[in-house]
């Protein structure tokens, strides 16, 4: 039996329909840069401009915001499509689900946790981080952001048919969050007093592996649920 | 093989059966959480190091070691009605996430009084006591995410996926004071060695783990039998029960 088309070009057909419809609403790019930007200025003022302060605490609020950001962003996507039902037609379709949600979670990445990645290090000169972590900071961000996307794609996906779902998101999907914080922040840590990280690179590397293995899966099921 | 295990998926049946099982579980745990903290509590014998202060390790433990496996519990039993789309076992699950949360959160505030005294200090971050936390979250969501479903069969398998997801931790909690260096002790029970703990200090600790798993047991059959008859009440054999319990 043919099947139509294939799982490639389905893949890279969603893929580039989400990308195209997140570039015409520039916005959704946009609001969650502005809001890690925002969120990271609010430090300095909060804690207080001394340099030495601010370089301490620096990995650890720019990975916060990020996380945040992240989390935003994230919500709005499969709302669009659970509203005006191009999400149920994706369940209907032949195409595996986990590939099609993998794909959306692609674009989502590439137009929230790229942008993130690029505008880091300037948040980083901002808040005087150690000079030799910024190696760290890109690498951390390039492996954990995919796996923020991925494991909060769950929470949405649980949560997309609900009215209020932007407070439980939050609770449901910090504290999955948290060992990527954790390894990312002690890993640029270590990188600001010269000692190897690479350890710790390699756990979130092994996050992202098993969540890009895995996490397609339990979205597809979630999103099985709440459509119903 | 199994066959015999599927007939108590339905509803009547998993309500007769628990309502057997319950007294059971009831006087077990009060006879072993008894005799488990009074022996703790009053006749061991006071640590050379510790003083006194060691003895809440007789409830610490059995809450920490608990918390954990009430989490496997509820995932094991959201697994099975994901799995085997069984009814019953999300009931359960439902059932026993409120429990965990509650001796997640004892096992937290035992152990924060027992470090006061000896650490000198409520908190420390550090990776057995964080993931514990991250545990208490993750109950959290879980109660929070089935709540907030109107249609229940949907919150259980919502909450079920959630829960399994969180299934990640609980490796993360058994051997966090393995991995990085802690200040929370390792563990001194060993279970195919030698425990590094006099004997007298381990039995009471032992006999409360089993009443602490016993208690957790007993109250999640009463919670899960009301949560039978919630979910069922239109059935006919609730009606029948209802009346014949004198209920309006």
């Amino acid at each position: 039996m043919k099947k139509g088309i294939s799982f490639r070009q389905a893949f890279f057909t969603l893929l580039k329909r989400d990308l195209q419809i997140a570039i015409r609403h520039k916005g959704d790019i946009f609001n969650p840069l502005l809001f890690f930007i925002l969120v990271v200025t609010l430090f300095p003022l909060g804690i207080g401009p001394e340099p030495q302060v601010l370089s301490r605490v620096a990995p650890g609020v720019i990975w916060v915001a990020a996380l945040l950001a992240s989390m935003l962003s994230l919500e709005r996507l499969f709302k669009a499509d659970y509203t005006d039902g191009s999400l149920e037609q994706m369940l209907l379709s032949p195409q595996p689900l986990p590939l099609m949600v993998l794909a959306k979670v692609l674009a989502h990445w590439i137009l929230t946790g790229v942008p993130l990645i690029l505008v880091a290090p300037l948040l980083a000169v901002l808040l005087h981080l150690e000079d030799n972590s910024y190696g760290a900071l890109i690498a951390t961000l390039a492996l954990g952001t995919p796996v923020l996307s991925l494991l909060g794609a769950i929470g949405v996906a649980l949560t997309v048919g609900l009215h209020k779902g932007g407070v439980l998101l939050s609770l449901l999907i910090l504290p999955l969050y948290i060992p990527v914080l954790i390894f990312a922040t002690t890993a640029i840590d270590a990188a600001g007093m010269n000692l190897p990280y690479s350890g710790h690179l390699a756990i979130i590397g092994a996050m992202l592996v098993g969540s890009l293995v895995l996490a397609p899966f339990a979205i597809g099921a979630s999103l099985r649920v709440s459509t119903n | 093989m199994w066959k015999w295990l599927h007939s108590y998926a339905d509803p009547e049946r998993a309500y007769n059966l628990s309502g057997k099982l319950l007294p059971w579980f009831a006087m077990l745990a009060t006879a072993l959480v008894g005799i488990g903290s009074v022996w703790g509590l009053a006749f061991a014998p006071t640590d050379y190091q510790q003083g006194d202060s060691y003895r809440i390790i007789f409830i610490h433990v059995p809450a920490a070691s608990m918390s954990m496996a009430a989490y496997m519990a509820m995932a094991s039993s959201a697994f099975i009605g994901l799995v085997w789309q069984i009814k019953s076992a999300d009931w359960a699950a439902a059932a026993i996430a409120p429990i965990g949360a509650v001796i997640t959160f004892i096992a937290l505030i035992t152990g924060a009084t027992w470090g006061k005294p000896m650490w000198g200090t409520w908190w420390v971050w550090d990776a057995r006591l964080t993931s514990e936390l991250v545990l208490l979250f993750l109950y959290l969501g879980v109660i929070a995410l089935y709540a907030s479903f109107e249609d229940k069969v949907l919150a259980a398998r919502a909450a079920g996926i959630l829960a399994i997801v969180g299934v990640i931790n609980i490796p993360i909690i058994k051997y966090s004071v393995e991995w990085w260096s802690s200040l929370h002790q390792p563990s001194t029970i060993r279970i195919t060695e030698k425990s590094t703990m006099s004997t007298d200090m381990l039995y009471p600790l032992l006999i409360n783990i089993a009443g602490f798993g016993l208690m957790i047991g007993a109250i999640t059959l009463i919670r899960f039998r009301s949560e039978i008859l919630a979910r069922n009440g239109m059935r006919p054999w609730v009606r029948e029960l209802a009346i014949a319990e004198g209920v309006k």
